[in-house]
C-alpha cells in the first residue's frame, strides 16, 4: 500500500515537472540517439538517472548507457585522447579533475549561457551558477562537502557529544579511533586550524616547508588512532561496523547512514570542506554526438531538474535559482533542505576547497604526506 | 669402403657435391666420408633442411600468438617505459624559448635578456592558441610547485602583451622575474630526461646539482625495500603453510586427497575481492576473530587487537591469496617421488626426520623453487588487497604506481618506478637462476 502510494506520487511528480518542460526543450536537430554518460555509481548516480536522465528519455527516447568510472576519468580519458577514440559523451567529474582536463585540453570549453537554460525569471546561467564556475570547461550540478560523522552511543565519552571540528584532535576526552582520509587535502587545513591558524591565513601558512610541517606535527597527535580510508564508502561502514568513533566523509554518505539505515550516527558539520561537482564534455566529440550531449544538459542543468536531484540525494543544486524549490526526499519523505551542507545552520563554519592552491602544491605535499605516513 | 682410389678428404661441400652424381645408390658413409640421405644429399644437409621446414612450421604455428602478444602487450609496455625518459614536450610547446635559452647562462644570476622572453611570448601566444600552455605547465610543475598555476594565470594576459615583454610577464606574475623559473625551463629543455628517474630513487637536479631530497620527501626507496621484505615474509609463510597441506594431498588416499584439493581450488577459483573483504569482515576489531578471542576471555575487550589496516593485514590476506600457487606445484611434484625411496632408506636404518630431510625435502626443491618464484614475482607487483586492507604502514610501491597512473597523472614517474620494478624481478631472476638453477624449476 505504501510502496503503491510513492509509485503513485513519484510518477505524479514526474508527469508533472516532465509536461511544464517538454515546450521549452529546443527540438534536437542531427543529434545521436544514444549517450554514454560517466558517473560515481551508487545513490549518487541513481539520483541523475530519476532526476536527470529517466525524464529526458521519455521525452526524446534518448537511450543512455551510465559507465562507473567517475573516479578514473582523467586518466581514462587521456589515454582515449591519445589512441583517438573518445567512447564518452558527458562526464561527471569533481571540481579539480574538471580544471585539470581543462589544463590539459581534454575537456571542451563551453559557454554556459549560450547552451544552457536560463532561470525561471530570466538569471542568465553564468550568474545563476556563480562562483560555481571555476573552470571554462565545467558545466556545475552539485555542492557537497566533505565533513564529519560521530556514533551517538560511545560509551567512553560519558554522554558528551562532540561539538567543534577540533574534537577530532581529542583523544583525551572521544577517546576511539577516527577515519580520514588517505591524502593530504582537506586534513591538512583541518589540522592548521586546529593548531591555531585563521582561515584567512590557511594557504599562505600552508605554501611554506614549515607550515605543512606544522601540520603534520598537529596529525602526529592522532596519528595511531586514525584509520585511513580511500574510498568514500569506507566511513560509513566503520561508523555502522563500531570499529571507528568518527570519521570525515561526503555529507550525502553520512546522510544515507543516518536517515536511511538509522544508525546511530550524527552530522558534525563544523568547518565543512565544500566541493563541487559537475559535467565536463570531451573534446574532439562528432557533430551529432555533441548535439544530443548539449540538448540533454539543457535540460539536465536547468532550475527544476537541479532541484529535483536533490530529492533523491542530501547535496545542494549548484545554482542559486534552484534551492528554494528543493523539497521533501522521494522515498523518505523527509524535509531535505536541513541536510544540505549550504544550509545556513550548517555553514558556520566552513572551507571551499582550494582547487587554484592544490593543482600547483599537491605533487609536493603529497609526497611530504605520504612520507609521513609511511613511517 | 672408398669408392674409387681417391684418398679421404677433409669434409668439404665442394667435396661432397662433386660426387653426388656417383652416389645415388648408397645411404651412409660415402667414398669421401660423409654421410647422405636416399636422394644423394648429404645427410647433413637434408637434416638441417627437415629442421628448417619444421622450424618454420612451428613458427608459422605461434605467429598468430606472437603477433598479439607484440601488438597487445609488448608494445605498450616499450611504449609506457619509454615515458619514463620522454619530455618532447618542452620542445613542441615553446621551440623558439629553448633556442633563445640556450646562450643564456643559469648561474649568471641575471634574467634571461629581452629576447628570450620575446621568445617566450610569441609562443606562448601560439601555446595558448593550441590550448597547450597549461599542459607544459602541469609538466613543469613537477620540477617546481607553482608552475602549473603561473602559466594558468598567465594565459590570455600574456598573448595580448607589448613589448617590452620582460617587464610585461613580470607586471603579470612576480615568478616570471625569479631566476628558478627560468632555471627550470631551460633544465627542462632537452627532449630526454632523467628526472622521472631521479624522483623515483628519491633525487632531484636543483641548482646546486644532483642531490638525495630531504629526509621528509623521500618515500620510493623506502617502500622498494618494504615491497621486497613483505614479499619475502608472504613467500616464506606461504612455504610453511603449503608444504604440509601439499604433502598430504600428496600421500593420502585419493577420496580424501579430492576432497582437500576442491578445497585448496575453492578459495582460488573465489574472486580476489570477495576474499579480500571477507578478511576485513574477519580480522577487524569489531570482527570475528577478536570478537571470538574476547567471548573465550583470551583478550579484554578494550585491548582488541589490530589484526588489519596495517603489515600484519597485508600478511595474513594474501598468504591466503597466494597459497594455491604454492601448494599446486610442490603437489605435483610431491606426487612423482615414489614412496619406495623413503621406505628404502628406513629399511636402510634412516629414522622418520633422517629419512624426510635427506631423501624426500631434497627431491621435492624444484617444487619449492617453482612456488617460492610464482608467489614471489606475484607478490613484488600485487596492488588490490595491500590497498584494501594494507592500512598505511601494509602498502606497497604497486600502490604508489597505480596512484601517480590514476590519480595524479605523473605517468613518467609512474613509468620510472615501474621500469625499476620490472628490472628487480628480472635481476632476482638472475640471481635466483644462478643459486638454485631454472632448470630446477618444475610446474609439474
Amino acid at each position: 500500500m505504501k510502496l503503491k502510494l510513492l509509485l503513485l506520487a513519484a510518477t505524479a511528480s514526474f508527469a508533472a515537472t516532465g509536461a511544464a518542460f517538454t515546450e521549452d526543450l529546443p527540438a534536437c536537430d542531427n543529434c545521436a540517439d544514444s549517450m554514454t554518460v560517466v558517473s560515481w555509481g551508487g545513490a549518487y548516480q541513481n539520483s541523475q538517472v530519476k532526476a536527470y536522465s529517466d525524464p529526458y528519455s521519455e521525452m526524446t527516447g534518448t537511450k543512455f548507457i551510465y559507465d562507473e568510472s567517475s573516479n578514473e576519468a582523467v586518466a581514462k580519458l587521456r589515454a582515449m585522447n591519445e589512441a583517438g577514440n573518445i567512447t564518452w559523451d558527458l562526464v561527471d567529474v569533481e571540481g579539480p579533475d574538471a580544471v585539470r582536463l581543462c589544463d590539459e585540453g581534454l575537456a571542451m570549453e563551453v559557454d554556459v549561457d549560450e547552451i544552457l537554460a536560463k532561470a525561471p525569471d530570466g538569471t542568465p546561467p553564468s550568474e545563476d551558477f556563480g562562483d560555481s564556475l571555476i573552470s571554462p570547461c565545467f558545466i556545475p550540478q552539485i555542492v557537497f562537502s566533505t565533513t564529519f560523522g560521530y556514533r551517538t552511543d560511545v560509551e567512553a565519552w560519558n554522554g558528551a557529544t562532540p561539538t567543534s571540528m577540533c574534537d577530532i584532535f581529542d583523544t583525551e576526552k572521544f577517546p576511539g579511533k577516527r577515519a580520514l582520509e588517505k591524502r593530504p587535502k582537506k586534513n591538512i587545513e583541518w589540522a592548521l586550524i586546529c593548531d591555531g591558524v585563521a582561515k584567512a591565513d590557511l594557504y599562505d601558512v600552508m605554501e611554506t616547508d614549515e607550515g605543512i610541517d606544522r601540520a603534520l606535527a598537529k596529525l602526529d597527535t592522532i596519528k595511531d588512532d586514525v584509520i585511513w580510508w580511500s574510498a568514500g564508502a569506507d566511513t560509513p561502514q566503520l561508523l555502522a561496523d563500531g570499529e571507528i568513533v568518527m570519521g570525515s566523509t561526503y555529507n550525502g554518505r553520512l546522510f544515507s547512514v543516518i536517515a536511511e539505515q538509522n544508525q546511530p550516527v550524527a552530522m558534525l558539520w563544523d568547518y565543512q570542506v565544500f566541493d563541487f561537482d559537475g559535467w565536463i564534455i570531451p573534446t574532439g566529440l562528432p557533430e551529432d554526438r555533441l548535439n544530443r550531449v548539449k540538448n540533454f544538459l539543457y535540460f539536465a542543468t536547468d532550475t527544476q531538474r537541479l532541484a529535483d536531484q536533490a530529492k533523491y540525494i542530501s547535496y545542494g543544486p549548484a545554482r542559486a535559482s534552484s534551492a528554494p524549490l528543493v523539497g521533501k526526499h522521494a522515498e523518505l519523505g523527509i524535509e531535505m533542505g536541513p541536510h544540505m551542507p549550504t544550509d545556513p545552520s550548517n555553514m558556520k563554519n566552513f572551507i571551499v576547497n582550494n582547487i587554484d592552491w592544490w593543482s600547483s602544491y599537491s605533487d609536493d605535499v603529497d609526497a611530504k604526506f605520504q612520507a609521513w605516513l609511511a613511517r | 669402403m672408398w669408392r674409387g682410389g681417391s684418398p679421404p678428404r677433409p669434409h668439404s661441400s665442394n667435396a661432397g657435391e662433386k660426387m653426388t652424381s656417383t652416389t645415388t645408390d648408397q645411404i651412409g658413409a660415402s667414398g669421401d666420408g660423409i654421410m647422405r640421405a636416399a636422394d644423394g644429399t648429404p645427410l647433413k644437409r637434408s637434416l638441417a633442411r627437415a629442421l628448417r621446414r619444421e622450424k618454420l612450421r612451428s613458427f608459422l604455428l605461434i605467429l598468430p600468438l606472437l603477433a598479439f602478444i607484440t601488438l597487445t602487450f609488448l608494445m605498450p609496455i616499450a611504449d609506457m617505459l619509454f615515458r619514463s625518459v620522454e619530455n618532447g614536450i618542452v620542445q613542441e610547446t615553446i621551440p623558439r624559448t629553448v633556442v633563445a635559452l640556450k646562450d643564456w647562462d643559469a648561474s649568471s644570476g641575471e634574467l634571461p635578456s629581452e629576447e628570450v622572453f620575446a621568445a617566450f611570448q610569441q609562443d606562448f601566444t601560439e601555446a595558448f592558441k593550441n590550448k597547450t600552455h597549461t599542459r607544459l605547465g602541469l609538466r613543469l610543475n613537477y620540477d617546481e610547485p607553482g608552475m602549473s598555476g603561473l602559466f594558468r594565470k598567465s594565459g590570455r594576459k600574456a598573448t595580448q602583451l607589448e613589448p617590452p615583454y620582460r617587464e610585461g610577464f613580470i607586471d603579470i606574475d612576480q615568478d616570471w622575474g625569479k631566476l628558478e623559473t627560468w632555471r627550470v625551463i631551460k633544465r627542462a629543455s632537452p627532449s630526454l630526461t632523467d628526472g622521472y628517474f631521479l624522483a623515483a630513487v628519491d633525487a632531484e637536479r636543483t641548482s646546486d646539482g644532483l642531490q638525495m631530497k630531504p629526509e621528509k620527501e623521500r618515500i620510493y626507496l623506502y617502500l622498494f625495500w618494504r615491497t621486497m621484505f613483505l614479499s619475502i615474509v608472504i613467500t616464506v609463510s606461504c612455504l610453511l603453510l603449503g608444504y604440509p597441506i601439499a604433502y598430504l594431498l600428496a600421500n593420502l588416499p585419493l577420496r580424501t586427497s579430492n576432497l582437500l584439493m576442491i578445497l585448496v581450488l575453492l578459495p582460488f577459483w573465489t574472486s580476489l575481492l570477495v576474499r579480500t573483504s571477507a578478511w576485513k569482515v574477519l580480522l577487524q576489531q569489531q570482527g570475528v576473530v577478536n570478537d571470538t578471542l574476547v567471548w573465550l576471555g583470551i583478550i579484554d575487550t578494550t585491548s582488541r587487537l589490530e589484526l588489519i589496516n596495517n603489515q600484519t593485514g597485508t600478511i595474513i590476506a594474501m598468504t591466503h591469496i597466494l597459497l594455491p600457487f604454492m601448494i599446486l606445484p610442490l603437489f605435483s611434484v610431491m606426487k612423482t617421488i615414489s614412496p619406495s625411496y623413503v621406505r628404502a632408506a628406513k629399511s636402510l636404518g634412516a629414522n622418520d626426520w633422517t629419512a624426510f630431510w635427506r631423501v624426500y625435502f631434497p627431491q621435492t626443491v624444484p617444487g619449492i623453487g617453482a612456488g617460492a618464484i610464482l608467489v614471489f614475482i606475484l607478490s613484488i607487483g600485487y596492488y588490490i588487497t595491500p590497498e584494501l586492507v594494507g592500512g598505511t604502514s601494509g602498502i606497497f610501491i604497486s600502490n604508489r604506481i597505480a596512484y601517480h597512473i590514476s590519480t595524479s597523472l605523473n605517468w613518467g614517474l609512474a613509468a620510472a618506478l615501474g621500469t625499476i620494478l620490472l628490472g628487480l624481478v628480472l635481476l632476482l631472476f638472475y640471481v635466483y637462476d644462478k643459486i638454485v638453477g631454472i632448470d630446477n624449476v618444475k610446474l609439474g
